[in-house]
């Protein structure tokens, strides 16, 4: 090895050995931690034995952990297809208006961006002081006479995680448009020129050639929607509380987690050895589900 | 190569200053061979409070410091346990009770007091119970403060409407009609919070269920939740929905005691914590509390009673001599009695004075009906906890999404997934 390469290699591990700890001590270690965790069995906080897979086993399939995991598993089943089918088309539908050019999308842009910018603890306990029964949503609901659809937004099972969602879209849908549109404003020009001098419709044109087209953004926003219903936590916890109240109805794997890990001050202590047990399903759950995604979107891909 | 080792040298040097940040020490000024002990409590709002009784405490000994650090009530658990676990805790500190206790001793980070603090022996059982752990019968903490649930009731609404303290259930339901009736929310309590269901069934519960009696033939097994006096409980908290405030499955703890101490509403099943609080928000609230009657006008109502808080040490402690020296002094009537005149909260320290205080010398009366807080006491030390089954299911009765039976037995299920008396 000659020195300049030798030089180029010390410049390459100067820059990149930073990064490289802060995801070694803080992702990789607690990642290989938790797997460690979850496979003993732990009296109160301390390791007592080693198990093996029994807390898995506990967790699939022994009462209470099944049902509760069963049940927080298709809340994050209902995030994902909520945000997919109202999030994500949402923000296609606006991406695709301000490419457009509709009249002040300028402005749109902003605006549907601003939110995205916000804490979204900030964001959870506002919507949470709005969706009281004598918040600014049912206030307004009585004010345009609709007082029959007022409701304890937060408080009712029918209605909580619904209107978690919704707030979580409120917030989020910035993003989705703004990736679309860039994803749009990439398609080719003298394509569409040519598509429309061929006398294609508006409709025709979106579905046969800029669809095709935006498929790699569309991924993008799948996998991150995928992580991002699965890690759901902090929407849950600001709104209705780490119990996932009321009765269960609003629990995700991330509250079930973090509950069952560390206990809740009002509620009870915490079980390590399972708590690590569901950390380890979120992340191979994260894991399989993107690469599926990633996967099966790839194979729709279009090249020009 | 020079410069290759001059980079290399860079780079150690920025590898370890990341790395060093946190650990450099400063020698403490003025440090004439002091002892310094540290404290941790999750009482933020208590900061001043145990300030001015620390400096009493480092007047009287000149040689040792105390330095308090409070962290946030639903955070400090977590932080407390890493700590510990770090082998950096506070020396001494506030304790949970019952299974919160239980979690700490059982990993061994807690010091065993009856040898260093012979005067536990004189504390009330009911005290020394959640100080105790149950795997070795050990006291881990010297009671500090225990909690009482009952009805708080408005005393000018009450006044101008002409009601009296009910002796039996039905004079309560008539109270609570008279209030709705002149446009009061009678019952302020609300079901979003899981939590303050298991107060309503501290408040309301064992005039029903049968209090002590109860508890002890469900802790030894020979009772179960699916008992039809549990039920019918159930069945009567259920009923009292229809004095509750509009869309109460929303109405969070904030707003229950919003609607109180803002006169809206008429009563509030709460603990004895809330007095301070409705004092420092509506400082002319005439308030006052009765125990909860069941169907027996004959009977005294029950309330739940529970131990709250311990002072603890820690058994990693390098200065437990000092530590015990500060424990003794959290133990002792003049702190007792602070605790009671400055923080209006119930001490555990026997032969405290609450005559200063009419609420405590009140609540102290109550207590002479006290039993367990059942799920808090009898069934919180292994998951899924008694409370959290109960807080779920509660919810799902008042919401009308679980019958009272349904609830019953998804308690008792839970529960008997590990209690080994259930199994039988």
């Amino acid at each position: 090895m000659d020195v300049k390469q030798l030089r180029k290699a010390a410049w390459i591990i100067f820059f990149v050995t930073p990064g490289l700890m802060i995801v070694g001590v803080f992702i990789l270690l607690p990642l290989f931690m938790s797997l460690y965790n979850s496979l003993f069995s732990w009296n109160q906080l301390l390791p007592v034995e080693f198990v093996g897979l029994e807390n898995f086993s506990r967790l699939f399939t022994k009462y209470p952990y099944q049902q509760r995991f069963l049940n927080a598993l298709q809340n994050n089943l209902i995030w994902f297809l909520s945000t997919m089918v109202l999030q994500n088309s949402v923000g296609l539908l606006f991406g695709y208006l301000m490419s457009r050019s509709i009249p002040g999308y300028q402005a749109f842009k902003r605006i549907f961006f601003i939110p995205v910018l916000f804490s979204i603890i900030a964001v959870g306990f506002l919507w949470g002081l709005y969706l009281k029964p004598s918040g600014l949503v049912n206030n307004f609901l009585g004010l345009v006479g609709l007082e029959s659809l007022q409701h304890a937004w937060l408080g009712e099972e029918r209605f909580a995680t619904m209107a978690i969602i919704m707030v979580n879209i409120w917030r989020w849908v910035g993003f989705p448009s703004l990736v679309f549109l860039a994803a749009i404003d990439n398609v080719p020009t003298e394509c569409l020129e040519a598509a429309h001098l061929d006398g294609v419709g508006e409709w025709k044109l979106f579905w046969k050639i800029v669809f095709p087209l935006i498929i790699p953004s569309i991924t993008i926003i799948t996998v991150l929607t995928v992580i991002g219903s699965l890690n759901v936590f902090e929407q849950i916890y600001t709104m209705t509380g780490l119990d996932g109240g009321p009765n269960y109805s609003t629990d995700t794997i991330g509250t079930l987690f973090y509950r069952t890990a560390f206990g809740s001050v009002d509620a009870g202590s915490p079980e390590i050895g399972i708590g690590s047990a569901i950390g380890v399903v979120i992340y191979i759950l994260t894991f399989l589900i993107s690469l599926i995604s990633i996967r099966f979107s790839r194979n729709r891909e279009v090249q020009l | 190569m020079k410069r290759f080792l001059l980079l290399m040298l860079v780079c150690t040097v920025a590898v370890s200053t990341l790395f060093a940040a946190g650990t450099t020490e400063t020698p403490v000024a003025g440090s004439q061979a002091k002892t310094e002990i540290h404290f941790w409590t999750w009482r933020p709002e208590d900061v001043d409070f145990y300030a001015s009784q620390i400096a009493i405490f480092e007047a009287a000994n000149p040689d040792i410091k105390v330095v308090q650090t409070a962290h946030k009530n639903t955070e400090y658990n977590t932080i407390l346990a890493a700590a510990l676990a770090g082998g950096s805790g506070p020396d001494v500190f506030q304790g949970r009770a019952y299974g919160g206790l239980a979690t700490f001793a059982d990993s061994h980070y807690l010091e065993p007091l009856e040898q260093w603090l012979p005067e536990l022996k004189n504390y009330s059982p009911t005290a020394l119970l959640g100080a105790t752990s149950p795997t070795d019968g050990k006291i881990y903490g010297s009671p500090a403060v225990s909690q009482t649930v009952f009805m708080y009731y408005n005393k000018a609404i009450y006044k101008e409407l002409g009601l009296s303290i009910p002796k039996n259930w039905a004079q309560l339901i008539a109270n609570f009609d008279a209030m709705k009736k002149a446009g009061y929310i009678p019952l302020a309590n609300g079901a979003k919070d899981g939590w303050t269901l298991e107060t309503m069934l501290g408040g309301m519960g064992p005039a029903f269920y049968g209090a002590t009696d109860f508890f002890t033939a469900v802790v030894e097994g020979k009772k179960n939740f699916q008992d039809p006096a549990f039920i019918k409980m159930i069945e009567k908290m259920k009923s009292l929905t229809a004095y509750m405030p509009d869309m109460f499955m929303g109405v969070s703890y904030e707003d229950m005691r919003a609607n109180f101490f803002n006169e809206v509403a008429g009563h509030l099943v709460g603990g004895s914590y809330e007095a301070a609080y409705f004092n420092a928000q509506n400082p002319d609230l005439d308030y006052d509390v009765f125990a909860i009657p069941g169907e027996d006008a004959s009977k005294p109502g029950p309330v739940s009673v529970y131990a709250d808080m311990n002072f603890a040490m820690n058994a990693a402690s390098q200065k437990k001599n000092a530590a015990v020296k500060f424990l003794k002094f959290l133990s002792s009537k003049d702190f007792g009695n602070s605790m009671i005149r400055e923080l209006k909260m119930i001490s555990s320290v026997p032969g405290v004075d609450a005559s200063s205080d009419p609420f405590i010398a009140r609540v102290l009366e109550l207590q002479k009906n006290a039993t367990p807080f059942i799920f808090l006491v009898g069934f919180r030390y292994q998951q899924p906890t008694g409370s959290s089954l109960w807080q779920a299911a509660a919810q799902g009765v008042m919401a009308g999404t679980l019958t009272p039976a349904q609830a019953a037995k998804q308690v008792q299920d839970g529960i008997a997934s590990y209690y080994k008396p259930f199994q039988k």
